[in-house]
């Protein structure tokens, strides 16, 4: 077993030492793409057996000559936009993508509202009161 | 007039989060509904000689039934799959997946065989290309090789019931 795990990664190494700029881009797109087994982390960070999978899976395709965007397409096709950490902007992300900005508005709207209420007039003084402020002050 | 504007903010948060705690994150929509099943070609559990492909499937209803020797909420669904199985309503086919013949065969054994075979996928390349992320899955496939149904997780006896059972039904009075 440790045997077997030592040969793996000696492996791995020797694959990431053989061609460098391969290994950039697949670390590249496993940068970009969810491990859906643990679903918090990227493909790249997990360790989860299918992450490994997958990232075998993009560096045999960019191997083959695919370019980023078809290996991003080849995971969408099979796991949905969910895949990626970067979700395309269309009908049903809206929201997702709109919302901030739309709360953000909503929030300085109230925000300057508010300011504008509370510079309050200056109370105009009465000719009256005005007589009596001079008389106090005299 | 203020205290119902904070309420009625606050009543949206309740329902939005309340909505939110209903749902779970880790079911992600899968975009192979209404798409053909990926095409694979792959050799038997049980005779590693032969080989079976979705195509000698067209015709039919069937069920694709993803698990392994390994995956313990396998067993937990293993009485419902039965049950499906013998209620005879459509082929279930089971694709081991990243097993071992030395683990899968006697784990049927032990556990009782209800597919009508099973393919082996020992790589799970064919895995990927159903987007399985969490053993078991469950896929109902139309006559002409449409992905109608997936399920995530352990088939229960509600899911059975309620949206496998029915679609069967439904799919074998389609013509």
């Amino acid at each position: 077993m440790r045997a077997s795990l030592l040969a793996l990664a000696l492996l791995a190494w020797s694959a990431a030492a053989q061609d460098p700029a391969l290994e950039k881009r697949v670390a590249g797109l496993a940068q970009e793409l969810r491990c859906l087994v643990c679903q918090n982390q990227t493909l790249a960070d997990s360790s989860a057996p299918l992450a490994v999978d997958l990232r075998n899976q993009i560096r045999e395709q960019l191997k083959g000559g695919a370019s980023e965007r078809d290996v991003l397409d080849f995971m969408v096709a099979r796991y949905g936009d969910f895949v990626l950490y970067r979700p395309p902007f269309k009908a049903s992300t809206l929201a997702l993508w709109i919302g901030p900005f739309l709360l953000l508005a909503l929030g300085a709207l109230l925000l300057v509202r508010r300011l504008l209420r509370r510079r309050a007039p200056v109370p105009q003084l009465s000719e009256a009161e005005r007589a009596r402020a001079a008389k106090l002050l005299e | 007039m203020r205290m119902a504007w904070v309420a009625a903010v606050f009543a949206a948060l309740v329902v939005l989060l309340g909505v939110g705690l209903t749902l779970n994150p880790r079911e992600v929509p899968s975009p192979l509904i209404g798409k053909p099943a990926p095409a694979f070609e792959l050799p038997l559990l049980h005779a590693p000689g032969k080989t079976f492909s979705q195509r000698e499937m067209l015709g039919k209803a069937w069920v694709l039934n993803v698990w392994a020797s390994w995956c313990a909420p396998c067993l937990v669904e293993h009485p419902v799959v039965s049950a499906l199985a013998k209620s005879g309503l459509a082929p279930v086919v089971g694709l081991n997946y990243k097993d071992a013949r030395d683990d899968a065969l006697p784990w049927l054994k032990r556990n009782g065989d209800p597919y009508q075979f099973s393919v082996f996928d020992a790589t799970g390349r064919i895995g990927i290309d159903y987007g399985v992320y969490g053993v078991p899955e469950t896929y109902v496939i139309d006559r002409r090789g449409t992905i109608r149904y997936k399920h995530i997780g352990p088939l229960t006896p509600e899911v059975l019931r309620d949206k496998v059972q029915p679609l069967l039904k439904e799919l074998s009075r389609e013509s």
